[in-house]
């Protein structure tokens, strides 16, 4: 296979699944020209005029959409670890007898680990999308056909709109759905928010199947997903597990260690003067940024401070500060507890957001580039402050990519993170993938100091004379390498190609190589 | 015949520690089987580790098994060291680490004590980032935090941590065992830069005069000059009698403390949040201590969850006359060195008053006024106290008084 060197120094496939790769030429570098990929004209005349275009199951509805061997069907990850459908929808090709099919979904989790048989009988030939758990170990071992593509969820939209996918069977879960198609996640027994992850899919996907265990007649309000893009709509009995879907309590973590990094991320976003009446951030929903966003409440309750946006996955801690008049508006990607699932049904600032509005690169702008400030979460940082967050340390796939890519776009972008993790250094000197280019991420902070990209000579004036731990990233790195007895080894990989990282352009960033067991 | 011991823990949940088995052979060499979490990034970096260390042991006919959960290698070595001792009683060699720079550091006998964070002391894995939430003191527990059958792995586990982990300038308190085991924890704990001795459940002075001792056997024997500081805790009512004895025993004690959960056990009855049932106990340690010239330490606010309770409990203390408050955890301290720090108002009216004094002295005048108000004495000594504290805790900068010009 063919290597070259992209403009991070990092070696990458120029073709990827048979398709031509461009390397990474650098942020904002790769502009494509032409148009946008559009799906096949349609006629109403080849639709039920009555609207109902139920059929009676999946098999059914796959041999209607002329499912073939080598075909592309995608999914999207709302139902999350409960989603029951993309499983359904394999069996049924598995039992037609189909082969080599591509597996395009906007992310999987664990209950996905019996497309691994799938691969091995043959079904599917490859998965273009986060691996982690078993999927993650069975693509890291070489053991895919094809080669895995990571995309972030801004990714995806942009390589599904650009054409650089092309989505043949778009099944799309919907928690309620009318016969028409129009389906909506705010409600139903599989409720999960919203449906924007399969939004691209509804759009520019050659046929569309709606999939739901709670139909209701037409019109189903909202319309998340809109009928007039659907082809068929199955019903099932149900199609998804709801206590795996959203947990019914966020936990804030009780480390005392990460509830010091996330106080002291509120601290530095306080000292950089992000804290501002009418200000915007966004912070994911693991244990260290859900309680970032608390002491950051703290903080604006203590002075009157009201942000105008903030930016979901949404959580009851989020929903809590919109119902207090903390921020005008919740701009949400996904809703991660019942509280945001309610909120969303009921409060009329808690507003729908797709991968479109939030992060898509190839169009005339986004959300994510207007925030004032965004914390994230990173498996390593290099001295340069490149950070991985899709591979651990042994070179295994660990997680998918989500919106972290998109949101380094930011005004700031704050990475809170453990300096090691039981013994294993989380700042390096070389990460073991690059996700993220070190000119994106702005400020580290971790127990042992909190590190300012010197590219960042506007933030570095703004904390001269701080009582907070501001150090250089060297220094943190050599005495996390001092504690753990010395630098990590290399992880033992192959030659073999095994994923590519996709950055948001398209263009390939780095990618995974085959890890020796 | 084979020898067998073992030490440490492993198992999926367990984090930052490992366990080892070392079983002695009459001949064969030493063979070595070791799994570990980290084996991709770390995994010939123990190989060498445990191969030097069983050297440096003396350990040469043995299989040795190391189960690792990521532990740190002063962890490793505690382990190898303490398996290596439980399958030879009669073994006697030590494995010390090198002594770490930013573990010499020095303490002093009137330093700030507001809080003092309680480490297991067989808990490897709260050790390393400890220091990092800055208290004013670290204690590493010998005592009740550790099980009986563990007392052994824990004196080897906190020596290593004396001199490898850095506790960021936190002052460096071991507590100890009661009495016969106490004085032989000694030995582990004195030749390594220990700052502070905890001396639980002392009901007589000659306790504390027998650890001074002994801390100035080993001190000598080991060529240190040092000075170990003492820091006895009353925990029954025979100690609370005697609670000034106690403080006065020797001049290494700077600070009496009180436990009130073993105090009102010893009583017979039970804590409340309003504490009546500990009322004389803990004006008897305080008066003691203060009568003594050492510092009045309070005990622990146990309920880790309400913040709330625990500021109330400090603002009581404070205004009980206590300096310092026990932590069970990281959370604690911040807002016991908060709660403690003079507020605003009180650090300006203290201000005023330094000056007023300052200004009398100067003009040699016996009385001192603040507009039309006589100063007492004790009220001055009062506002510099504050004042000096307000230094300490950087509310205050020691140049204040060019700043008030």
């Amino acid at each position: 296979m063919k290597l070259v060197k992209n403009a991070l120094g990092r070696l990458v496939p120029v073709e990827v699944n048979g398709k031509k790769a461009t390397p990474y030429m650098g942020v904002g570098k790769f502009k494509p020209d032409g148009r946008k990929y559009a799906p096949p004209i349609r006629t109403a005349a080849d639709y039920p005029a009555d609207g109902n275009k139920i059929v009676s199951d999946l098999a059914t509805a796959l041999k209607n959409a002329g499912l073939k061997d080598g075909m592309t069907i995608s999914s999207h990850h709302h139902l999350r670890n409960g989603d029951m459908v993309a499983n359904e929808v394999f069996a049924a090709a598995a039992a037609m007898g189909k082969k080599d099919l591509m597996w395009l979904p906007s992310a999987s989790f664990p209950c996905h680990q019996g497309m691994i048989e799938h691969m091995e009988n043959g079904v599917i030939h490859h998965i273009e999308g986060s691996m982690n758990g078993p999927l993650g170990a069975y693509c890291s071992e070489g053991k895919m056909r094809g080669m895995g593509v990571l995309r972030s969820h801004g990714g995806r939209w942009q390589a599904i709109q650009d054409g650089d996918v092309h989505i043949d069977i778009a099944v799309i879960a919907a928690p309620t759905a009318d016969p028409f198609g129009n389906a909506t996640g705010d409600q139903g027994p599989a409720a999960c928010g919203l449906l924007g992850f399969a939004l691209a899919d509804s759009i520019y996907a050659d046929h569309v199947i709606v999939v739901t265990d709670n139909l209701v007649e037409f019109p189903c309000i909202p319309w998340q997903i809109q009928g007039n893009n659907v082809d068929q709509v199955v019903v099932l009995d149900q199609i998804g597990d709801a206590s795996k879907i959203v947990s019914g309590t966020t936990q804030i973590t009780k480390s005392p260690d990460r509830l010091l990094i996330a106080e002291l991320t509120a601290k530095f976003c306080d000292e950089a003067g992000i804290v501002q009446d009418g200000f915007s951030f966004q912070a994911g929903a693991g244990g260290t940024a859900l309680s970032f966003a608390l002491f950051l409440r703290d903080m604006m309750r203590e002075r009157g401070i009201k942000a105008r946006f903030v930016r979901g996955g949404s959580t009851q801690y989020l929903v809590d500060m919109l119902e207090e008049g903390l921020t005008d508006y919740i701009l949400d990607g996904q809703t991660f507890d019942l509280e945001g699932v309610r909120s969303m049904h009921e409060n009329s600032g808690h507003i729908n957001t797709s991968p479109f509005t939030s992060y898509n690169f190839h169009g005339k702008g986004n959300f994510a580039s207007m925030l004032d400030a965004v914390v994230l979460g990173a498996t390593e940082v290099d001295v340069n402050f490149n950070a991985n967050v899709v591979t651990h340390s042994d070179g295994k796939l660990l997680h998918g990519i989500g919106g972290w890519m998109n949101c380094l776009a930011s005004k700031c972008t704050i990475l809170p993170i453990p300096s090691f993790r039981d013994r294993i250094p989380v700042l390096v000197d070389d990460v073991t993938t690059l996700c993220g280019p070190g000119e994106l991420i702005d400020v580290i902070v971790t127990e042992r100091g909190i590190a300012i990209n010197p590219q960042r000579q506007d933030l570095l004036d703004k904390l001269r004379g701080s009582s907070l731990p501001i150090r250089s990233i060297e220094e943190i790195k050599n005495e996390v390498e001092e504690i753990v007895g010395g630098k990590p080894e290399a992880p033992d990989v192959g030659d073999k190609v095994v994923a590519a990282i996709n950055w948001v352009d398209g263009t390939v960033i780095d990618c995974v190589r085959e890890v020796k067991s | 015949m084979s020898k067998i011991g073992e030490a440490g823990r492993s198992g999926p949940k367990v984090r930052s520690d490992c366990r080892v088995v070392v079983e002695y052979c009459d001949k064969g060499g030493l063979s070595l089987d070791i799994s570990s979490k980290v084996d991709p990034m770390y995994g010939e970096n123990i190989q060498q580790q445990i191969s030097e260390s069983c050297a440096k042991l003396g350990i040469e006919n043995a299989k040795v098994t190391v189960e690792d959960r990521g532990a740190l290698p002063f962890v490793l070595d505690a382990r190898l060291e303490t398996a290596a001792r439980r399958a030879n009683p009669e073994f006697d060699a030590t494995l010390v680490p090198e002594m770490r720079k930013h573990c010499t550091y020095k303490s002093a006998a009137d330093r700030l004590r507001r809080s003092r964070l309680y480490l297991p002391g067989n808990e490897p894995k709260f050790f390393v980032n400890a220091g990092l939430h800055n208290p004013d003191g670290m204690i590493l527990d010998l005592e009740d935090s550790v099980a009986h059958s563990e007392k052994d792995a824990a004196r080897c586990m906190v020596r290593n941590a004396l001199r490898v982990v850095d506790f960021y300038g936190a002052e460096r308190m071991v507590r100890i065992n009661q009495g016969e085991m106490g004085i032989a924890d000694l030995d582990w704990i004195v030749p390594h830069n220990v700052h502070l001795i905890l001396i639980p459940k002392v009901e007589d002075p000659q306790q504390v005069i027998d650890v001074d001792n002994r801390i100035k056997e080993i001190l000598k024997e080991n060529n240190i000059e040092q000075t170990v500081f003492l820091m006895p805790i009353i925990e029954s009512a025979l100690g609370a009698w005697k609670a000034y004895e106690i403080a006065a025993a020797c001049e290494n004690v700077v600070s009496l403390a009180i436990g009130l959960e073993d105090y009102t056990a010893d009583i017979g009855t039970q804590r409340t949040l309003e504490g009546g049932e500990s009322f004389w106990a803990r004006a008897q340690v305080l008066n003691g201590a203060v009568a003594a010239g050492v510092q009045p330490i309070d005990t622990v606010f146990s309920d880790v969850g309400d913040e709330e309770g625990l500021r109330n409990s400090i603002i009581e203390a404070k205004s009980f006359g206590f300096v310092g408050k026990g932590c069970i955890h990281p959370r604690q301290i911040d807002v016991v060195h908060k709660t403690f720090a003079p507020e605003t108002a009180e650090l300006e009216k203290a201000k005023k008053i330094v000056l007023a004094f300052e200004d009398a002295e100067s003009k040699g005048l016996g009385v001192v006024s603040l507009g039309s108000k006589m100063i007492d004495a004790p009220v001055v000594k009062r506002a510099l106290r504050t004042v000096d504290v307000a230094i300490q805790v950087g509310m205050l900068n020691a140049e204040w008084r060019k700043e008030v010009d």
